[in-house]
């Protein structure tokens, strides 16, 4: 057995290397899933003491009705603590819809105009641009929505309340904007230029092959952009904590102040007493908000591999 | 009495007397075409007939995809191509201020070297043509498509699953779905860019069968880099070495006693 074909080439460097990143890839997941792990198990704890019903209402006396009422309500500071979920998750919604909305147009308009009417120059400044805005810390927008778009907004629409989830929204949409920009961007540049000819081959204008291929053929890429951007939208923290004004109201009313579950835990987390009813309870909503945005993440990547099968020629 | 040809294989037995009173469809004159500085169509004079096969062959890079594309054109979606010289179809300068460049497209078609179906049902993709238009018509729709799919000998395989994705096709179905799509906007000439490069040999024969039919209602024009295609299905055949046009006749004639040595050398593959 020593002739030349059975003798191993050794690579050292090599091993090592793949190896290392090996390491890296596992150690990764690990720490995810440990994350995971955690938050879900103090999250259960909220179980030893309170109820699955105490996460919807409660009833509670009403002083002015003189009789017991449902209440929807996150009082966790209270003689009779109400951790209700509902408020939250309301809030939270109500400012990611909007927020996704409002970055899903802007952001779709922007890509179709870098990706296919953009002479290169312009897009080559422009990318850069929006790295930039990017690379804003969350704490900046929040303070330029607190100072001064907040009062703008109040001044066009006649607020009730100067902070609300309209504000915050405005200010989330603008943290999102990047992501949704470059994904739907990437989508349609993956659209391969083998189809735009065919479509200008058969007479059509620049807009019927934006509308009638480019689009069509990247509609996965730009929905996938779109639910992650929600997924973004929801776990936004430091601009919605300072724009919404923090009001943890069940409503729909896009002028009115709200809580998130993002801004609930950070605004509140900082003072609890570890291992005390609301602060298992904390890590609950923490739990919620983490299997929202998993599941987001996860069906935009469905959706992505989706597309990667379907461009596939 | 079929002639062997110097490539080996036959010629097609193709009714070549009556082609050649055909009108002239496209009239090329003193063609230059320019990639930003680089030129890539030196002085380009030729008449392809009407309803007639007409093959582009030479080696890799001479030019014949640029000079198919000045023929519909594509080249003008190149940043920095421009051309002089004069392309006329039915006596049109295509290269005229005013000419609608989608009304030329529709009236010549292309098909591509690898076939690009859309992302789309195999319906949509040949109804994408007529709607551009503005069709919408749902039963006049219907009735294009199912015409182009027949014509391009596709229908008796798809007419089960018109409204299933087109990239579920074969390579061969697909590219005879290219070319329904292009008879779905009615053209009077076709361009095709090697259109059976990448299929086996037996969509190749089906493509080459297809080429036969269409050849008496379209004029045609094909670049092949297989010898053996051109003398199948060819009436005409031009031969391009560098962007110029060395040598162009009926087939028959170029390809059993071309005038100049380098087409020999050419097609008998001594050569590229
Ligand atoms: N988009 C382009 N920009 C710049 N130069 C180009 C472009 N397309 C082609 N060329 C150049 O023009 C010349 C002719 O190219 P063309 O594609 O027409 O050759 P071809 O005969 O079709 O070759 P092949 O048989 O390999 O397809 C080549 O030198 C090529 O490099
Ligand atoms: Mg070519």
């Amino acid at each position: 057995m020593d002739h030349k074909l059975f003798k191993k080439d050794v690579h050292w460097g090599e091993w090592l290397i793949q190896k290392a990143l090996l390491l890296a890839g596992i150690s990764s997941i690990l720490i995810i899933a440990l994350i995971f792990i955690f938050l879900f198990r103090e999250a259960v704890r909220f179980f030893h003491t309170g109820t699955p019903m105490d996460l919807i209402g409660k009833w509670v006396y009403d002083d002015w009705e003189e009789r017991n009422v449902f209440t929807m309500m996150w009082q966790s500071i209270s003689e009779v603590p109400k951790y209700s979920l509902i408020p939250l998750i309301c809030g939270s919604f109500l400012v990611a819809f909007p927020a996704t909305l409002i970055s899903a147009v802007l952001g779709i308009g922007c890509a179709v105009y870098l990706s296919e009417i953009a002479p290169y120059k312009v897009r080559e400044t422009l990318k850069p641009a929006l790295e930039l805005l990017a690379g804003i810390p969350s704490v900046v927008i929040g303070f330029v929505m607190l100072a001064f778009i907040a009062t703008f907004v109040q001044d066009l629409f006649h607020t009730k309340f100067r902070l609300n989830a309209f504000v915050g929204s405005l200010g989330v949409s603008l943290a999102v904007l990047p992501i949704m920009i470059t994904i739907s961007e990437d989508a349609m540049r993956a659209v391969p230029k083998e189809l735009r000819d065919a479509s200008y081959a058969l007479g059509a204008s620049k807009w019927q092959t934006i509308f009638g291929t480019v689009l069509p053929a990247a509609v996965s890429g730009i929905s996938a952009a779109v639910i992650l951007g929600f997924g973004r939208a929801l776990g936004e923290t430091m601009i919605v904590l300072m724009a919404t004004g923090n009001a943890a109201l069940v409503t729909g009313n896009i002028f009115s102040s709200v809580r998130t579950m993002t801004a609930n835990i950070a605004a509140e987390l900082g003072s609890v007493a570890q291992g005390s009813e609301h602060y298992y309870a904390l890590f609950l909503v923490g739990a919620v908000l983490f299997t929202f945005t998993f599941v987001l993440n996860l069906f935009s990547e469905i959706v992505l591999s989706k597309m990667r099968q379907k461009l596939r020629m | 009495m079929i002639a062997r040809t110097l490539a080996g294989g036959a010629l097609a037995d193709l009714d070549r007397d009556d082609v050649a009173q055909n009108p002239v469809k496209i009239s090329v004159h003193d063609l230059n075409m320019y990639y930003g500085n680089v030129r890539a169509l030196h002085g380009i004079t030729m008449d392809i007939k009407e309803r007639a096969v007409t093959a582009l062959i030479g080696p890799s890079g001479c030019g014949k995809s640029t000079f198919l594309r000045t023929l519909n054109r594509m080249n003008d979606t190149i940043p920095g191509a421009r051309i002089e010289g004069i392309v006329t179809i039915d006596g049109v300068n295509i290269y005229a201020p005013d000419v609608n460049v989608a009304a030329l497209r529709r009236m010549v078609g292309m098909v591509f070297q690898k076939q690009n179906p859309f992302p789309k049902s195999v319906f949509d993709n040949v109804a994408y043509g007529p709607r551009l238009h503005g069709i919408t018509d749902r039963a006049f729709l219907e009735h294009r498509v199912e015409e182009s799919l027949k014509k391009s000998a596709l229908w008796d395989e798809v007419k089960d699953r018109l409204h299933t994705s087109a990239m579920q096709l074969s390579g061969g179905q697909q590219q005879r779905l290219c070319i329904a799509r292009v008879l779905a906007v009615n053209p009077e000439i076709i361009l095709m860019d090697e259109p059976a490069s990448a299929l086996d040999p037996l969509s190749t024969a089906k493509i080459e069968e297809l080429i036969h039919q269409l050849r008496k209602h379209y004029t045609i024009v094909i670049v092949t880099h297989n010898m053996q295609q051109a003398a199948r299905v060819s009436d005409y055949t031009a031969y391009f070495y560098m962007g110029s046009l060395v040598e162009f006749g009926e087939t028959k004639g170029i390809f059993t006693n071309p005038e100049k040595k380098e087409t020999e050398d050419y097609i008998t593959g001594r050569f590229g």
